[in-house]
């Protein structure tokens, strides 16, 4: 194994888990923040992939689809929150668990009715479909580079928002004390449809972005969340920095799993899962 | 009756929230009875009772945290009755709940920026700076986590917060308990110097003697009625043994 497959593969844990974690980390938030065991947040992931290849397919440019399609997914998180999910912070998770579970059989009736049951793919933007030679004989495709080089951006933009801007602030307080923060004059319903639509945005986001590499596909959503859950547990519940470091974790156990140890990829994450719990049961960071 | 007994804010004074027939259940429980409330602009009351007599319900009616079945809560003459929390907090109500209610999560700082603004006639009376002034062990102590800190610190960083939002009115519910004596001196000093700044104030504490000192009126209650509303000399030994049980 040289230097240039080992960097290779480098790229692909890090571009697999950033991406892991843009899903993750609206999963973790609205968990943290709200109480909410959100099953149907893969769905956002496949509506954004969705929404990607049909867009791009109507506009003729995948940059405008991304642009037009991000807003869209801002709205339907508006709207869910306000139709739906208000209705689920002060139920048990039984409660958010049925209606969830009940709305990716929605969004995938739906899917299967307006974009239909085939699979897709999306062309990589003509800009960015060139590679990088690494040697002679291996390069690296610039596309997947721009996948990770967005993520990391969102990543440090979020960081931003919650650590250092008042709205994260009040974000941060919610999550500890919702009345004082009312109290305190900050209106509290529309920080949580605010906080809500980010992570629908931010999986949507991700959906869209994946959607060359990785192609459009029904039940897509199932496959992220799972993994999505995993890398919650492992993060801890709730914690952002603790999802960001699991999904980099995750993203490179299940590279570099597929390439030494490929008869035992399909569990190498879960084994990595049920080491971390076995040191730290409470996940990596605990919430706070 | 002497002129030193009367309430030192004049009666003609604006009133800033008032509260007419409130009936307030939680759950089947009816914790008020017909309450009658009013306060006027810049005037310190005193509300006392026992334990369980609803005077932290009352509280919490007229800001909105709990729906009165019955009655009506105006500010300044319009009715607020079914307005949210906030909406109240942004005519200029603040509150520092019993238990302090800071934010453990956020650093001693952000607890006191994040909701910091003018208040609704756009005055910026109280600022960072000043709150620093005023509470210095706070200033030392900007980047601990507010769980970290000793309850009277605690107390200072909730009043510190609420005056950031520059209210008129401060509803103070059991700021002293559970602190030692010398620091209850402490906060006792700090409401006092608030109370001269022209904040209206309510004050709940088990203290009677300390508030009846700083109110210029005293509201009794029992059993989720009111049964004393008067000037805070007027709150003879008789009535704080009859209702206070002292």
């Amino acid at each position: 194994m040289d230097f240039a497959f080992v960097l290779i593969q480098l790229l692909n844990g890090l571009q697999y888990g950033l991406l892991l974690f843009l899903v993750a980390s609206g999963l973790t938030l609205v968990f943290g923040i709200m109480g909410i065991v959100n099953l149907a947040h893969g769905s956002f992931y496949m509506i954004g992939a969705y929404l990607a290849w049909s867009l791009a397919g109507m506009l003729d440019s995948f940059a405008a689809a991304i642009l037009l399609g991000v807003p869209l997914t801002v709205v339907l998180g508006m709207g869910l929150e306000r139709l739906l999910f208000q209705h689920l912070y002060h139920r048990d998770h039984l409660y958010q668990v049925l209606l969830t579970y009940g709305l990716i059989l929605v969004f995938e009736e739906l899917r299967s009715v307006i974009w239909g049951d085939d699979v897709h793919g999306v062309a990589v933007p003509a800009l960015l479909s060139g590679s990088i030679p690494l040697t002679d004989n291996l390069s690296y495709p610039i596309y997947r580079l721009v996948i990770s080089g967005f993520c990391l951006l969102l990543a440090a933009a979020l960081y931003w928002l919650i650590q250092k801007t008042r709205l994260g602030m009040m974000i941060r307080a919610g999550s500890s004390n919702r009345e004082m923060v009312q109290a305190l004059g900050i209106n509290i319903k529309m920080l949580y449809t605010l906080v809500f639509a980010l992570g629908v945005a931010l999986a949507a986001f991700a959906g869209m972005i994946a959607a060359p590499v990785s192609s459009v596909y029904p039940n897509m959503g199932a496959q992220v969340l799972i993994i999505c859950f995993v890398v919650v547990v492992i993060g801890g519940i709730g914690s952002v920095w603790g999802a960001l470091l699991a999904s980099i974790l995750i993203g490179m156990t299940d590279t570099f799993g597929k390439v030494l140890l490929p008869e035992y990829a399909g569990m190498s994450t879960y084994l990595l899962m049920v080491l971390v719990l076995l040191w730290r049961p409470e996940g990596l960071f605990k919430r706070g | 009756m002497t002129e030193l007994d009367r309430p030192r804010t004049a009666s003609s004074a604006e009133i800033l929230l008032q509260a007419s027939g409130l009936h307030t259940y939680y759950g089947a429980s009816h914790i008020l009875h017909g309450v009658d409330f009013h306060i006027r602009q810049g005037e310190a009351i005193g509300l006392m009772g026992r334990n369980g007599m609803g005077k932290t319900t009352l509280i919490r009616s007229l800001l909105g945290h709990v729906q009165p079945r019955q009655g009506c809560v105006n500010w300044r003459g319009a009715e607020v009755t079914q307005a949210a929390p906030h909406r109240i907090a942004r005519l200029g109500a603040a509150y520092v709940p019993e238990g302090r209610g800071i934010f453990p999560n956020l650093s001693v700082k952000e607890n006191l920026v994040m909701a910091a603004r003018s208040g609704p006639d756009g005055r910026r009376d109280w600022t960072y700076e000043r709150i620093m002034d005023t509470f210095p062990r706070l200033a030392e102590r900007l980047d601990h986590m507010g769980g970290q800190l000793s309850g009277g610190e605690q107390q200072m960083l909730t009043i510190g917060r609420a005056l950031l939002t520059n209210p008129q009115l401060l509803i103070l519910d059991e700021a002293t308990e559970g602190l030692a004596p010398l620091i209850a001196r402490d906060i006792w000093q700090i409401i006092r110097t608030i109370r001269a700044t022209g904040i209206a104030t309510v004050i709940v504490d088990k203290n009677f003697g300390a508030v009846r000192d700083l109110a210029d009126r005293c509201v009794v209650m029992v059993k989720g009625s009111v049964v004393f509303d008067d000037a805070a000399g007027r709150l003879t030994g008789e009535v704080v043994q009859k209702y206070l049980g002292v």
